[in-house]
């Protein structure tokens, strides 16, 4: 048993390491992450009073607490699922910066324990600001969350996580082969699944090819599923239209993503593209 | 292949890379192809210190690169003690760690933090590995209040003393030095082959060392091989190497005479036109 531990204990090092690693660079960081917490928190609010304001602009009498948890839900879903797809898709971006990636590719490290530890960052951190984030539009909007089934909604948040790493590991590889364009590539890629997924909008009111579209997103059934479960209060059976899409996602995304990512390596290894000049 | 407790067995490796063509280069018909590497076979020794000589672009980082699993050959094979380098990558890495010219580190890291993390990634217990990492940067001249200093207020010679070390103290049996002392003072570069000795000595390391410095390679290394556009041209004990070479109008040749000798160049001309 001792040495079971033991063992275990040995194999969770390389996971500490990342972790360890991106917590000290994000406190070397502060200045950055204040900058950028405020910058979330502007733009959660700002979403938040135009909820506000809708009944006002069209002149006419809306629910404005439906609304304002509609518009909030889908605006905090996303600064947190699109920061963790950008923390785990930018991870490559990083070690190419600072110009240490060769160091950490040539670890006795698998990359499944690397992508895993960098992927367990992005979610430990997403998760802290998204907590922040809420505990800020409570206190601002004075939200009643009386109908809301939180614990669904903690069921679908968690199970698209998985989802969006999945993604984000599939999107590490493009910083991977383009040197300089990968960040960029990862932002398009983020943008697309702002338009489809339904954030701000019923995905009802996009022309149908881009409904086409929705249905691949795993944050269309996540969006779905928390609105349901904040809303309507739906509990879990209510909720397993959105919940199955988004485990077979997850199941069928986070191995590909693995998958992605080795066959990108032996491409940059057998071109010479894991050196910082590329 | 012939023994797999060899450290090091370079059998046949040849590496080429594409490159972008300017216009004129494409109108006068010049390749995409370049040869790093061509047909490259060399055998290290338990414990020796194998220096690598050759001008920038002659081949050695893509050497290093590829025994350190980070570059995949497009022909031939490299085995570190029996083990497959793109195989068996993960089994070579236990074994291996490299030194870059480049000191890359976390910047806003101080040493310590880098150190850790290097440690944590090989599995090591940080309770014993910091220790041996103080040490190690104690034996090497590291002024130990910069310790948590940031690695971006650290001069290039103390950044390249904790890559140093970083590279030693995971314990590797096979170490690369890719011109490790490049850009440091002279007492740096004493204090630094002090510690290469040392590490060969105490640890049962063996070191593969790649270099410009003609002397830094007399005086370090047991054998040494001179590599020129991307081969292998010629191998043996510096006094071997100097015996070929001998002549007498020049009874005692130093390594450069060997290097413009057996190449037809000298390293330095050579440099400058692989940086042109």
């Amino acid at each position: 048993m001792r040495a079971t531990i033991e063992t275990a204990r040995v194999a969770a090092r390389p996971i500490h390491a990342f972790v360890g690693r991106s917590f000290s660079l994000t406190l070397r960081y502060w200045g950055w992450e204040v900058t950028w917490m405020f910058y979330s928190i502007a733009m959660v609010l700002a979403i938040g009073f135009l909820a506000v304001g809708v009944g006002q602009v069209s002149g006419q009498t809306v629910p404005t607490d439906k609304v304002l948890v509609y518009l909030l839900t889908g605006s905090l879903l996303w600064q947190y699922l699109a920061q963790l797809f950008w923390e785990t898709s930018n991870v490559m971006s990083f070690e190419r910066w600072e110009g240490t990636i060769e160091y950490t590719f040539m670890a006795p490290v698998s990359r499944v324990t690397y992508l895993l530890g960098m992927s367990a960052f992005s979610t430990l951190y997403s998760a802290v600001r998204l907590l922040l984030l809420v505990g800020v539009c409570l206190l601002v909007f004075h939200l009643r969350l009386t109908n809301a089934n939180l614990w669904s909604a903690a069921l679908i948040l968690g199970i698209s996580s998985f989802s969006l790493m999945g993604l984000g590991l599939m999107a590490a590889s493009l910083p991977l082969i383009y040197t300089e364009r990968g960040t960029q590539m990862t932002s398009v890629i983020e943008a697309t699944l702002l338009m489809i997924s339904g954030v701000y909008y019923p995905i009802s009111v996009l022309p149908k090819w881009l409904q086409f579209f929705s249905q691949f997103s795993p944050m269309t059934y996540t969006l779905h599923g928390m609105r349901k479960a904040m809303l309507e209060g739906a509990t879990v059976p209510q909720l397993w239209g959105d919940i199955l899409p988004l485990t077979i996602t997850a199941i069928v995304l986070v191995p590909l993503g693995l998958r992605v990512f080795a066959w990108t390596e032996a491409y940059c290894k057998r071109h010479g593209k894991l050196k910082r000049s590329g | 292949m012939t023994a797999t407790t060899a450290p090091l067995i370079a059998d046949n490796l040849t590496k080429t890379f594409r490159r972008k063509l300017r216009r004129r280069e494409k109108v006068a018909g010049k390749s995409r192809r370049v040869s790093a590497l061509s047909a490259v076979s060399l055998e290290l020794r338990p414990g020796e210190i194998y220096g690598l000589l050759g001008p920038n672009g002659s081949g050695k980082s893509t050497l290093v690169r590829i025994v350190s699993t980070l570059l995949l050959p497009d022909e031939g094979c490299a085995a570190v003690f029996g083990r497959d380098v793109v195989r068996e990558a993960i089994h070579v890495r236990r074994l291996v760690n490299r030194v870059s010219v480049e000191a890359a580190f976390f910047k806003k890291l101080s040493a310590a933090e880098n150190l850790l993390y290097t440690a944590r990634l090989y599995g090591m217990d940080a309770r014993e590995a910091m220790p041996k990492a103080r040490t190690f940067l104690g034996s090497i001249g590291f002024p130990m209040d910069r310790l948590h200093d940031s690695m971006e207020d650290l001069s290039r010679g103390q950044q390249q003393k904790v890559a140093i070390v970083r590279g030693l103290f995971t314990s590797p049996v096979l170490l690369l030095l890719d011109e490790p002392t490049t850009g440091l003072d002279p007492q740096s570069k004493r204090e630094v082959d002090a510690f290469i000795r040392a590490v060969v000595e105490q640890h049962d390391a063996t070191v593969l060392l790649t270099t410009h410095d003609m002397e830094e390679a007399d005086r370090l290394c047991h054998r040494i091989g001179i590599m020129s556009d991307g081969k292998l041209v010629a191998e043996g004990t510096p006094a071997e190497l100097k015996a070929r070479v001998q002549t007498e109008e020049k009874p005692a040749p130093t390594l450069e005479d060997v290097f413009l000798a057996l190449t037809g160049k000298s390293l330095a001309d050579a440099d400058k036109k692989e940086d042109e």
